[in-house]
């Protein structure tokens, strides 16, 4: 028998075809889906494709969706998505989306990430699937195109680290404040190279939605994955989400009980706060009580940490027969096209624009500076996104702070950061 | 083209901590063309870098630089500007593996605390060893193993490609 692995090494392993994989080993390995998106994909990956003969290897493994540029705000960006639909018409991508949400969403809405699944994607964010118990990381373009031309890329199998997480989450709490809290604690590149499971209690507790936020912001700390080992949750998901056939052919890996990890975390959720992130990087984590009081001009619900229907739905929770602040714009843009429809369906819209929220198109939208929602110089802004980088929303003068959507709410609600709880409570 | 494996002396220009790919490569800019984010890169933290930068310059950062998206377009902003390598004492992954396989040579060293702005540096990808001409001294550095060599040699990942297709034929 071998030696006893992570998950991350299993599927890594899995995906080279070998029998084991061990952290530190350099294999070449297949990933199961590849994943573009508009700004990062087909149009930068053209001219050497052509070089390099043209043709895709595994066309069925190819994913292209067109999140970032979409609704265009501009001629740059419709020629972008132009370039996308032609190039998936072209070569004839069965699984091409565009109008339809943020491409990590419609990655895991779609069922396209699986359990024990390699899957590459050309955004930093497509760890979020590693959530469903797969291996999902970001790629470059030109790495990108390496895969599509030969089905291959090589991997240094990495470390793990695992993250227990005992106990209950307090009410007002939420998994983006696991997960800001985390990354306070690693700090910036306190996960690079590494892949991180989570495992314990509390996360067993949390819905796939809000494990999906954590997954998403392992890359905040450097991480090359973050994974959840499927359970019962992430079985029922991904019932709704299969048909049979599809899910009766799951491959469900799951680390070995004495695998090695390179570090352990261990931790008690019981007496966690609400986080927000400081302006500049996700991990500058504190307390919201910390910087209680701050004034902000926009309030952002939205991305794939924190636009998903649980964070519309707990948004509303708070704002449900109250009223924004009138100095501050409340804009929500639910992930996907779905998320959308369930909110509305659900009449989490309803109460939030009853409350004065503005509805956006799903999709990126302001997250990474895009369009709808963009901040202007000087302006504070209070954010369910995953990154608040210098100019990462717009202006480079702009400060974002990261927090839950049940903060952002709170913030929206009084102009002003605020702990959820002070409000929920009342 | 093959990259011969000689050191790379440049001038320095010292960064931070944390660098991430938006400040090299400006979401605001997006859609625009390389060019445009060449002549935005790192406006927020050295205004002055787009239009002080010469071909052959050597970025020199802190911790963790490149970190954030995985755009290559941070890569391809400082090689547009003629950045002939970077220097840092750790590197996000995303950046590393798109600055090989664009051909932009990536060196790991721990001691750039000692390497000020200005400082003539020669850096060496292969041997792994960083010199600072100014101060006269000499710090290790990491040495890429052999197929990222062989990746950086031939210029990067497509024309690697490209000569494995023609010697499998």
């Amino acid at each position: 028998m071998s030696r006893p692995m992570t998950l991350a090494e299993k599927i890594l392993a899995r995906a080279a075809g070998r029998p084991a994989a061990a952290a530190g080993e350099i294999l070449w390995a297949e990933p199961d889906v590849a994943m573009m998106d508009d700004p990062l994909g087909p149009n930068l990956i053209q001219e050497g494709l052509e070089r390099l003969g043209g043709r895709l290897r595994h066309p069925e493994r190819v994913v292209v969706i067109s999140d970032h540029c979409a609704p265009p705000a501009n001629v740059a960006h419709a020629n972008l998505l132009k370039v996308t639909r032609q190039w998936a018409k072209r070569y004839q991508i069965a699984r091409f989306h565009e109008f339809e949400g943020i491409c990590h969403q419609l990655m895991v809405e779609e069922g396209y990430v699986r359990p024990g699944q390699l899957v590459v994607g050309t955004d930093s964010h497509t760890v979020m699937g590693g959530a469903l118990g797969a291996f999902a990381t970001g790629i470059g373009s030109t790495e990108m195109l390496g895969v599509l031309v030969t089905g291959q890329m090589w991997f240094r199998v990495p470390t793990t680290v695992r993250v227990r997480w005992e106990g209950r989450l307090p009410f007002g709490v939420m998994a983006k404040d696991l997960i800001l809290h985390l990354l306070g604690q690693v700090g910036p590149a306190g996960l690079n190279y590494q892949a991180v499971e989570f495992c314990g209690s509390a996360v067993d507790a949390l819905p796939m939605d809000e494990r999906f936020c954590l997954t998403n912001m392992v890359v905040e700390g450097g991480a090359k994955a973050g994974l959840i080992p499927p359970d019962q949750v992430t079985r029922e998901w991904l019932q709704a989400v299969l048909d049979p056939e599809a899910y009766a052919a799951l491959e469900w890996l799951e680390p070995d009980p004495d695998a090695a990890y390179a570090r352990e975390l261990v931790e008690s959720v019981d007496a966690l706060t609400p986080q927000v992130a400081t302006p500049g990087n996700p991990a500058n984590a504190v307390p919201v009580a910390a910087v209680e009081g701050v004034k902000v001009d926009q309030a952002y619900l939205g991305g794939c940490a924190g636009g998903r229907l649980s964070d519309l739905a707990a948004a509303a929770s708070l704002l449900g027969g109250r009223r924004v602040a009138e100095e501050v714009r409340l804009i929500v843009c639910p992930a996907s096209r779905r998320v959308w429809q369930q909110a509305m369906a659900s009449g989490v819209l309803q109460t939030l624009y009853e409350a004065g929220a503005i509805v956006t198109a799903p999709g990126c939208g302001a997250c990474g500076g895009g369009h709808s929602g963009i901040l202007g110089d000087g302006e504070v802004a209070v954010s369910s996104t995953n990154r608040n980088f210098p100019g990462r929303m717009g202006s480079g003068s702009a400060s974002i702070y990261l927090a839950s959507a049940l903060t952002v709410a709170a913030a929206a609600l009084t102009g002003r950061l605020t702990d959820p709880r002070d409000i929920l409570e009342a | 083209m093959t990259i011969h494996p000689k050191p790379i002396e440049g001038r320095a220009w010292r960064l931070g901590d944390n660098v991430d790919t938006g400040q090299l490569a400006l979401a605001e800019y997006s859609a625009q063309g390389v060019a445009v984010y060449a002549r935005h890169c790192l406006e927020h933290l050295r205004p002055e870098f787009a239009a002080e930068v010469r071909p052959g310059d050597l970025v020199v950062a802190g911790e963790n630089f490149g970190s954030g998206s995985s755009r290559e377009t941070a890569v391809l902003a400082l090689k547009h500007l003629g950045v002939a390598a970077v220097v840092a004492a750790s590197f996000a992954r995303l950046f590393f593996r798109n600055a090989i396989n664009l051909g932009l040579p990536v060196v790991e060293c721990k001691e750039v605390a000692r390497i000020a702005d200005g400082d003539r540096v020669v850096v060496d990808p292969w041997r792994g060893q960083v010199d600072n001409l100014t101060r006269q001294e000499s710090y290790p550095a990491s040495a890429l193993p052999e197929h990222l060599r062989e990746l950086l040699e031939a210029g990067g990942l497509v024309p690697w490609l490209e000569r494995r297709m023609r010697d499998s034929r």
